[in-house]
């Protein structure tokens, strides 16, 4: 793994809904391997600037690269094989309901990569091993906990082998028990080298395990360093204040 | 004993026991083939609205609203009667065929249209973010929940519409009610009405019964 290349870059990336300019000239690159978290109140553009990354949201203006492809020229039609190198993880799991856990995890292999089924099921179990649920292959999503549902999620996506792994805050919707099963997960893809770019509220985990964080705010990218440098030495009034409220709650919750 | 002569009399069913099992043949050939146009044709028409082309969509609303609207009875007697004049003629069980199977066409498509609408939005970006087609995500993961959802409505409706192969009696089909009937004014006697009620129980309980197996089969809990 040469640990300079760059995964995932995004230069001047801008979207608009109508009127609202939801993204005002991003820049942001990650390193293969790398795990970068991006932080910043509710509403600040993070979930939009991932979903940009795979086109489930269209750009209204810049580039994206992703492994050295330039997806934002990518027409139409021919998104699909992109978005199997792009691993995406959403905070409501959306797991098939009517489906077997191995199921779920089997669906794009055979139907969008055209796996042969056995060879299928063989990389799903294998997945499924990886996020510790392989003895929940054959049960039924909705007999699982939330916690488990993600972990399936995240299975599913890489049984794909992608190249990056997009995580649209995917401990929200947990139960803080249930929070750490999938945190762990992502920890050892990262020991693994998977290219991970990570929207979420959880500041421990990212000041323990990314290796930068991104701030945005506002449709921009105001602040990004490592850990220590954005937790331990904010430098912008907002990345300031940010951290007050969201570590305040943290300690009132504790 | 006057109630028995007048509902059960034997030699009366005795005489046209015959004619009614042909009869319950037509009827039940009627139901199965009307069920399988309907139901098919009813989740064609809901998946090709999800491609959301305008004019098709129009098309299948002004239909569905339609055939939802208007009295089976009277599609049934405008293409019995009137399509003679046009040169198309049409044998009765081909018009009651048509008529339901456009009834429940239209049905259906709403039922499945509801299930569709009802799957999250969630369900369709996981399957496009793992590179499935529109296409593949609508086969493999919205319609099979849309139909799950669906099917209560579903085996409603279907019974609902299977029973009306009755008025098939208006336009001279020989099924269960025409045959019936006319051997009630021969004989004189109810009997063959009661006979008729008991052929259609025949057919339609162990309908409801596997109706209700087939709603337990694919129930789940989301």
């Amino acid at each position: 793994m040469n640990a300079d290349r760059t995964m995932l870059e995004i230069t001047a990336l801008e979207k608009r809904f109508d009127q609202t300019e939801v993204l005002k000239n991003i820049d942001l690159r990650v390193r293969e391997g790398e795990m970068v978290f991006v932080i910043g109140p509710s509403g600040s553009g993070k979930s939009t600037m991932l979903r940009c990354c795979n086109r489930l949201e269209e750009p209204t203006s810049g580039a994206i690269m992703i492994d050295g492809q330039r997806i934002t020229d990518i027409p139409r039609r021919d998104l699909d094989r992109m978005r199997l190198k792009v691993g995406m993880v959403f905070q409501g799991f959306h797991l098939y309901p009517h489906m077997s856990v191995v199921k779920n995890v089997m669906l794009a292999q055979t139907k969008a990569l055209k796996r042969p089924a056995a060879e299928a099921e063989a990389r799903a179990l294998e997945m499924l091993d990886q996020v510790g649920l392989r003895h929940k292959a054959d049960a039924m999503p909705n007999e699982l906990s939330g916690g488990q549902q993600q972990r399936v999620a995240i299975a599913r996506a890489l049984a794909l082998d992608p190249k990056v792994m997009l995580f649209d805050e995917p401990t929200s919707a947990l139960d803080p028990e249930l929070v750490g099963s999938v945190l762990k997960v992502m920890k050892d893809l990262r020991a693994k080298g998977m290219t991970m770019l990570v929207v979420s509220h959880e500041m421990a985990f990212a000041r323990e395990a990314a290796d930068r964080v991104i701030f945005m705010d506002g449709g921009y990218v105001v602040e990004q360093g490592t850990p220590d440098e954005v937790f331990g030495n904010p430098k912008s009034d907002r990345l300031k204040s940010f951290l007050a409220r969201v570590l305040n709650t943290d300690e009132d919750a504790a | 004993m006057r109630f028995l002569e007048t509902f059960f009399n034997t030699q009366v069913i005795a005489n046209y026991l015959p004619d009614l099992i042909d009869a319950m043949g037509v009827t039940l050939g009627l139901a199965v083939t009307t069920i399988i146009a309907g139901v098919l044709g009813g989740a064609l028409l809901a998946c090709l609205r999800v491609a959301g082309i305008r004019w098709v969509n129009f098309f299948i609303i002004v239909f569905a609203n339609m055939m939802r609207a208007l009295p089976p009875l009277v599609l049934i007697l405008i293409l019995y009667f009137g399509m003679p004049s046009l040169g198309i003629n049409l044998s009765g069980w081909m018009v009651i065929y048509l008529v339901l199977s456009a009834v429940l066409i239209a049905f259906a498509e709403e039922i499945f249209w509801g299930g569709l609408t009802a799957v999250p939005a969630g369900q369709w970006e996981a399957g496009r973010a793992t590179g499935l087609s529109r296409a593949q995500t609508l086969f493999y993961i919205a319609f099979p929940q849309a139909a799950r959802m669906g099917i209560p409505p579903l085996v409603n409706r279907t019974l609902a519409t299977t029973k009306l192969t009755a008025l098939g009696s208006v336009i001279g089909v020989k099924e269960i009610l025409s045959v019936s009937s006319s051997a009630q004014s021969f004989s004189g006697s109810a009997t063959p009405l009661t006979m008729a009620a008991i052929a259609y129980l025949v057919i339609f309980v162990p309908a409801v019964i596997a109706s209700h197996r087939i709603e337990r089969h694919y129930q789940y809990a989301t």
